[in-house]
């Protein structure tokens, strides 16, 4: 290698692949009439014979997740399979009731992808290979001290999503992007709620280190539920292994846990004890047959993802910071969008770059702190950011009379319908009445003809003493720029 | 072997108030005390069917239609959830199990008035051909206590021909309908696969098991599968019923095309069944039908493929059986490792076992291209050679084993020999079109019967010709 590469760690290039478990938000569970919700619910009360695998139930396959894995797929860059199936992978633990999980090994519905991600400015492409729907399993909870496990089997039967990265991923730093970006993906896409405490996204990390071409031994760290444990996971794993075979010891293919108070993966088994799966096709459920206008509708139906609004946003000259911030806070809450405020001014940068200071600044911290903020519809929220800024380029707004006004129009229990009028209601508006301020100009300039004269002599300090005794007699109300301009025509005029 | 009205004669009596339901489940069940020797029935649902009857008789006093089995007591194959009694397939891994619900096929002839009485003894898990695998005791030939009745579905079998009850239900996923009902005489049903739904049926093969009735008459078959078919939203592998129904049937034969499978009539068939199926023949040409040999070279792999992707299915249906949540559970175990494979070895008869030891052994890496994946393209093979066949003729007919009722114990122990008894039934599962067996004659006291089968979802023409056959015998 004659480029300095900077993924090597002492001398080592590290390869990282990565399987992100993904819970869609359907409200049924993949095959059983189940509420799949279950955040609130006391254990085992999510279960029908489905879930249970009782004798003869059958699976029946919720079309809904179809739609969610399709939309996920679009999501990804891809475009799903017209042609799927299930298959039966067995094992045996007690949280798995039929003794094998409902999945997609053969032929997957979502096929190749990709997602961009960035690190220090660099923008690169990780591949999909493959993304796959799935039941989850239940939970078994292993109490300390206690003779034995307790299983709940509400989540069994989830739908989940696996998404499968080519290893594409060389660094820590590359793989949290990955990670938050496909978590970002996943929002936009509004398949999940991708709420990481409650387990709805889970990465495993595959990481393996060399110092040739060939790929090195892979250990897979499983179940990780923070981005920051991706990337302390793949950090400790890349040290683990290099340190190991500098010693000249060699790296064994196994599965780790990741030890969040340690900071550090463990073993869990090796692949002496790996399951042999014994995969074959669902014989109780038919093949997923997709049309291609089936397909289309579902594309057509798609939200602009992160991707383009980054391109749109950053020609309009938000910076990086700004541009996420808004990618971030649009998927925080289900009700409110600000980048649908935000898209109605993408042929005008200026204004564009205004009222996403006001809402970056405003807008949105007052919607965290104040959760309980009514919610108006994109439109209106729109058309009264556009009133705003039309007072504020008519001159009879200040900045900070915009700030006042949005924060009052937002808190507000009614609906502002005519801005203008409430503006001047709260006393928000500013004085650009030229009569009026020249009336005021004038006795201020017989009050301080010091300050006059000195102005002449070239103090220009003193006009803004001027301007702000207009200010002051105007309550705050006068438009300082037209102050100032007739201010310096009397004085010349004197 | 006492008789029973036809079936449609019976829920006309209910529901005009001539016959009170109790009288026929009072019946049933006394016949099912006298006939306790033949162990056809594993548990009555005693209390529950007195209490649906005297709803039923309770509806008619009322003025109400009971419906088109009002007070129609039968017997399921224990190896359908019902509720009354527990559903255990005959096994000892579900001694025990109560289901909390029951068959869509059982919930369907319950909205027209029918009672169930009885579950009937089976091969554990649907696994045999004689019955002889039930883990409790082995059924016995109403015609000859010395022999096997057929299997798996050998109670359902005897039932009906000891007239327990006017009809029965049973399972067949390679013969088990059509073989007992040909060693035992009565009619058995094996629709097209999908038309019944699986929904509530202990599985056996998921890709082959069909649901199906056994009944003295082709007419009554007919009826329980109008009832049953149909569309299910528990079962994704159902089908829509004929728009026609299967009860008002067509059972002209003139100009219709009859083939007789070359391959069914080798050496292997015993000369007495051979002989009444020619004397059959001549009747058939008589009646108007058309005879054909026609030849499926695909034929003699069927039992290979069978016994490949049955084991398959098979090792991955019962690994839900595992001692945690229902069923058989061995109590002393002292981790989870010890309670799966302890419960499991104890609970399991030697023939669940054997299977679920090939079907692991197909499934594994390394041997899933050798084995299953090799067997779905042999079965994909016979799909299409049927499909062709069915082009040039209407019907196949042939013999429905190679022998009549063979004695208990004959077989036992030679599973390879019990597995052959299914040689000429486990096409039409493996092709999912439908077959029917009909008791055409007696030789050496033992009743001779035949198999007609059909293309896909020709289930009403097969029925149609069935009853014609039926007829003629």
């Amino acid at each position: 290698m004659t480029k300095v590469n900077k993924y090597l760690y002492k001398g080592y290039m590290p390869t990282i692949g990565i399987e992100c478990h993904v819970q869609l938000k359907t409200k049924t569970k993949l095959f059983a009439g189940v509420d799949n919700d279950a955040r609130d619910a006391a254990p085992n009360t999510l279960v029908s014979h489905i879930c249970f695998g009782l004798p003869g139930s059958l699976p029946v396959l919720n079309s809904e997740a179809l739609v969610l894995a399709s939309r996920a797929g679009f999501a990804l860059n891809s475009r799903p399979q017209n042609n799927s199936h299930f298959d039966r992978k067995h094992y045996f633990y007690p949280d798995l009731p039929k003794g094998y999980q409902i999945t997609q090994f053969e032929a997957p519905i979502i096929l190749g992808g990709k997602v961009s991600i960035s690190v220090d400015g660099e923008t690169k492409d990780i591949g999909i290979t493959r993304a796959h729907l799935e039941e989850d399993a239940g939970k078994s909870s292993h109490e300390a001290g206690k003779d034995y496990s307790v299983v709940d089997l509400n989540r069994a039967g989830t739908p989940l999503l696996e998404i499968v990265s080519e290893p594409d991923i060389h660094s820590a730093a590359e793989a949290k992007a990955y990670a938050t970006e496909l978590h970002l993906l996943m929002l936009f896409a509004d398949v999940s709620d991708a709420n990481l405490y409650y387990g709805n996204m889970r990465f495993d990390v595959n990481v393996s280190v060399s110092k040739d071409d060939k790929l090195g031994t892979r250990s897979e760290t499983k179940n990780l539920n923070s981005f920051r444990s991706v990337e302390k996971a793949v950090e400790y794993e890349i040290k683990r292994q290099v340190e190991l075979l500098e010693k000249g010891e060699k790296i064994v293919q196994e599965t780790r846990g990741f030890d969040d108070a340690k900071q550090r993966t463990f073993s869990q088994r090796t692949k002496e004890d790996a399951n042999d799966y014994r995969y074959f096709p669902e014989p109780d459920l038919p093949p997923v047959t997709l049309s291609d206008e089936y397909i289309d509708s579902i594309e057509a139906s798609m939200p602009k993802m992160p991707k383009v609004w980054r391109s749109s946003l950053s020609k309009a000259k938000l910076d990086h910071a700004q541009i996420e911030l808004l990618l971030e806070s649009e998927v925080e809450s289900p009700t409110v969008s600000y980048l649908s405020v935000i898209k109605n001014y993408l042929d005008n940068p200026e204004k564009l770059k205004k009222i996403s200071n006001w809402i970056i600044n405003i807008e949105i911290p007052l919607r965290k702190n104040k959760p309980e903020l009514k919610v108006l519809d994109d439109s209106t929220r729109a058309s009264q950011y556009t009133e705003v800024y039309k007072l504020v380029e008519a001159g009879s707004l200040s900045s900070n009379g915009a700030q006042d006004l949005i924060i009052a129009i937002l808190t507000s229990d009614t609906e502002i319908s005519d801005i203008s009028k409430y503006a001047s209601e709260k006393g928000l508006s500013q004085n650009s009445n030229q009569d009026e301020l020249s009336e005021i100009i004038a006795d201020i300039i017989d009050n301080n003809m010091k300050a006059v004269e000195d102005f002449k002599a070239g103090e220009v300090k003193a006009i803004g003493f001027l301007v702000g005794q207009v200010m002051k007699a105007s309550n705050g109300k006068a438009n300082p720029g037209i102050a100032q301009k007739i201010i310096r025509d009397q004085i010349n005029s004197l | 072997m006492k008789s029973w009205d036809n079936i449609a004669k019976i829920a006309l009596s209910v529901n005009d108030g001539t016959k009170s339901a109790l009288d026929l489940v009072n019946e049933s069940l006394s016949r099912i005390e006298d006939a306790k020797e033949y162990n056809a029935i594993i548990s009555i649902t005693k209390e529950r069917a007195i209490e649906r009857a005297q709803l039923i008789d309770d509806g008619v006093k009322a003025g109400k239609n009971m419906g088109r089995l009002a007070g129609v007591p039968f017997i399921a194959k224990d190896n359908f959830l019902t509720f009354g009694s527990e559903t255990t397939a005959a096994s000892n891994i579900l001694k025990g199990f109560n289901a909390p619900y029951q068959a869509s096929a059982i919930e369907k002839l319950e909205a027209e008035g029918a009672i169930c009485v009885a579950k009937a003894n089976l091969d554990a898990f649907a696994h045999g051909a004689s019955t002889e695998n039930s883990d409790f005791m082995v059924t016995k030939n109403p015609h000859d206590k010395t022999r096997v009745p057929g299997g798996s579905s050998g109670g359902s079998a005897s039932s009906v021909v000891l007239g327990l009850a006017p009809f029965s239900l049973g399972t067949d996923t390679g013969g088990s309908i059509r073989q007992p009902a040909s060693f035992s005489g009565c009619v058995g049903l094996k629709p097209t696969y999908g038309l019944v739904s699986r929904s509530g049926v202990v599985a056996m093969a998921s890709s082959l098991d069909c649901i199906g009735p056994m009944t003295k008459t082709v007419g009554e078959a007919s009826l329980i599968l109008d009832i049953m078919s149909g569309r299910d939203l528990l079962d994704s592998t159902t089908i829509e019923k004929d728009t026609l129904g299967y009860v008002s049937l067509d059972s002209d034969l003139k100009g219709k095309k009859i083939g007789l499978v070359k391959e069914y009539f080798d050496d292997s068939l015993n000369k007495d069944i051979k002989e009444s199926i020619e004397n059959l023949i001549i009747k058939l040409k008589a009646a108007g039908a058309e005879i054909v040999d026609i030849s499926l070279p695909i034929l003699p792999s069927a039992l290979a493929v069978y016994y490949i992707l049955c084991p398959a299915e098979v090792s991955s249906n019962l690994s839900r059986y595992d001692g945690q949540r229902f069923g058989y559970s061995f109590d002393k175990a002292t981790d989870l490792k010890e309670s799966y494979s302890e419960s499991r070895a104890r609970g399991f008869g030697k023939e669940a076992k054997r299977r679920i030891i090939i079907g692991t052994y197909v499934l594994s890496s390394g041997y899933y291209d050798a084995y299953y994946k090799k067997a779905q393209l042999v079965r994909t093979k016979i799909v299409k050679d049927f499909e062709n066949a069915f082009k040039t003729v209407d019907f196949l007919l042939g013999p429905v084993a190679p022998t009549q009722a063979f004695k208990i114990g004959e077989k036992s122990n030679d599973p390879l020999a019990m597995y052959l008894s299914d040689v000429m039934t486990v096409a039409p599962n493996l092709a999912g079109i439908p077959s029917i067996t009909i008791p055409i004659d007696m030789k050496n006291e033992l009743p001779v019967a035949v198999q007609l089968m059909a293309a896909q979802k020709q289930d009403r023409s097969l029925l149609g010709a069935a009853r014609k056959i039926e007829e003629l015998s």
